[in-house]
């Protein structure tokens, strides 16, 4: 086995790298991955003792974005994780190979490889009348889905598309558009956004390639370490939210002076990102940053919130209505009918009203000189 | 005289204190509850002239929004504990709809509470069974708003007690939507509200039992007759 499939370092080595440049590496890798330093020897180790995994890459339904971002990581070593250090077997959109050929290669690799490739997958999947939407070869994505993740050792969803369904799976979602995750049965890492950020892919292979296993995932099948804190809270402008200074329109003062995006929709108060803390394009800035709310791309259904509302649109109420609109009215509807309700009653309660006072001890005015009816009548007294 | 008509009345002690606290407590958490859960979905601008460390009001309406859910949450608990110790008129039997009689009461009570005819039953000394069953819903709507609103907490917080309810933010397809359907239930509490305090104003008017001021004093008055039937 050892020799089919050479280690990381073998690998290397093949390629002409040093083995300086390869420790070097290693110290990227260990960055990419969120390690701390004192596992940089469990790091080294896997890249020399652990075969290398070969890397099945499918688009589905998709925009190669993801693909797009994952080859412009920051730091170009990172990127060699693909294209050196890992064996990419199958990736339509790089391959060389085409047609029947690249085909084979498919199979020729999870044959050889099985239970231990791992399957990277960019695009959702439609279901729409036996998945007509999405074929390749004459295949429908979901038979390639299937009979890849069958003996994959790791599946990873990359982007929005294979993790939530993104644009596709908007309203009304006209393909049935579905996220892996639920076509699968095993575990699926999901790395959403639209596209997710290079080091999140990078580090997301990387933890892969050092352990063999997922990173710790949430409840979403997230990476923790990626996903677990909200936009917002790493946001740079948060102190203007704290305190209150919100930009009310794209063109004002307060814009300039970058104040809070909350009231222009921006939807980093409910998106789970690192983009306020690894930032883009090398650490260069983030769509805040550049003065334009978060849209929420890594959020499922985020097409369907809305991209510049606070509050999505409440359906079934018209177009522009939302939660507020629904409940202002339904308040003054309320106020009404209990208005229109107290006059109804002082009309058909008056009986009722007017018995009470009968019964009441004051309703005749005490006269001077005599006693006061309230005196004679106790709780619980006689009734007369 | 028009006091020869003058019937004997009896003093019931409906409301025990700790229900009277509970409702005291939690109407008031709930004005806040929603007068910065409002600001919070959309804020209104002041003091626009200042620079960020100059102030934190904005900080300060989400702080109170938090707290008050606290209260809000433990205080709503406690009512669940009421409700298996308290006297009948605070049991889980009256709210939580058994016997055939419950159904009959509502329908009876909105007869003559709405479509206004003419009294015919008894009247109930704590709450008629509309009324109760009005509890119950919104006993659920504020379930809801614990679940969801400790959901989304659980982002921001590394408390134990908003993560018993983060799993609520997957089932819902993320924060946003919890969000939404928090701020959409917040709207029930508010029609709530407007409906409750006009019929407890109206019972007390029409049927001159001292409603309103059950609510502080615990005291409700019944006809002596009225224990005969």
């Amino acid at each position: 086995m050892e020799n089919q499939v050479p280690s990381i370092w073998g690998a290397m080595k093949a390629k002409g790298y040093s083995r300086r440049e390869f420790m070097y590496f290693c110290g990227v890798a260990i960055a990419a991955a969120g390690l701390e330093r004192s596992g940089f020897g469990q790091v080294v180790n896997a890249f020399e003792t652990k075969p290398r995994p070969p890397v099945v890459w499918l688009h589905f339904q998709e925009c190669t974005c993801c693909s797009e971002s994952f080859i412009r990581s920051s730091h170009p070593i990172v990127a060699d994780v693909i294209f050196d250090t890992l064996s990419l077997d199958y990736t339509e959109t790089l391959q060389a190979a085409a047609g029947t050929q690249a085909e084979k290669s498919l199979k020729d690799t999870m044959e050889k490889n099985k239970g231990k490739y791992i399957l990277l997958v960019e695009g959702s999947v439609p279901l729409l009348e036996d998945g007509i939407c999405c074929t390749i070869g004459g295949r429908s994505a979901l038979e390639i889905l299937k009979e890849a993740a069958a003996d994959a050792a790791a599946i990873v969803a990359w982007g929005n598309c294979a993790s939530h369904g993104c644009i596709q799976a908007a309203k009304p979602n006209p393909t049935q558009a579905t996220p892996i995750s639920k076509l699968i049965k095993k575990p699926v890492i999901n790395v959403p956004g639209c596209p997710p950020i290079a080091e999140v892919m990078t580090g997301v292979v990387t933890h892969l390639l050092i352990f063999g296993k997922p990173p710790e995932l949430d409840s979403r099948g997230r990476p923790k370490e990626f996903y677990s804190r909200r936009v917002h809270d790493t946001c740079y402008r948060r102190p203007f939210y704290d305190a209150g200074l919100f930009v009310e329109n794209w063109d004002d003062d307060a814009a300039r002076k970058g104040y809070c995006l909350y009231k222009m929709g921006c939807k980093g108060p409910t998106t789970y990102n690192a983009c306020a803390v690894t930032k883009w394009n090398q650490g260069l800035g983030y769509p805040i940053q550049a003065g334009h709310g978060c849209i929420g791309c890594s959020e499922e259904a985020f097409w369907d919130q809305g991209l510049y509302e606070r509050l999505p649109k409440f359906p079934g109420f018209g177009i522009e209505s939302t939660a507020d609109t629904v409940g202002r009215t339904a308040t003054v509807v309320t106020a009404a009918g209990v208005g229109l309700h107290a006059i109804m009653s002082s009309i058909r309660k008056r009986k009722v009203i007017e018995e009470n006072m009968d019964e009441s001890v004051n309703i005749n005015p005490p006269k001077p000189g005599s006693a006061m009816p309230a005196d004679s009548v106790d709780e619980g007294g006689d009734a007369s | 005289m028009a006091t020869a008509t003058t019937l004997p009345y009896r003093r019931v002690y409906v409301w025990e204190l700790p229900v009277r606290v509970f409702h005291w407590v939690n109407a008031i958490s709930i004005v806040l509850l929603a007068v910065t859960g409002f600001l919070i979905g959309w804020p209104q601008t002041i003091w626009m002239s200042d620079e960020p460390y100059q102030q934190y009001w904005f900080g300060w309406v989400r702080f109170i929004h938090f707290a008050a859910g606290y209260i809000f949450f433990f205080n709503l608990l406690f009512r669940v504990y009421w409700s298996f110790v308290g006297n009948e008129y605070a049991r889980w039997s009256s709210y939580i709809p058994h016997r055939k009689e419950q159904f009959l009461n509502a329908w009876e009570t909105l007869k003559v509470d709405i479509l206004q005819t003419k009294e015919k039953g008894k009247i109930s000394v704590g709450h008629n069974y509309l009324a109760a069953l009005t509890y119950l819903g919104l006993f659920f709507v504020m379930l809801f708003q614990v679940v969801t609103g400790f959901g989304l907490y659980a982002g921001m917080s590394d408390a134990w007690l908003p993560w018993l309810f983060a799993w609520i933010v997957p089932l819902m397809g993320g924060d946003a939507w919890v969000r939404q359907w928090h701020h959409i239930a917040m709207w029930a509490f508010v029609v709530f509200t407007v409906i409750h305090v006009y019929l407890s104003f109206y019972h007390d008017v029409v049927e001159g039992r001292g409603t309103i001021s059950a609510i502080v004093g615990g005291w409700k008055f019944e006809r002596d007759d009225e224990f005969d039937k």
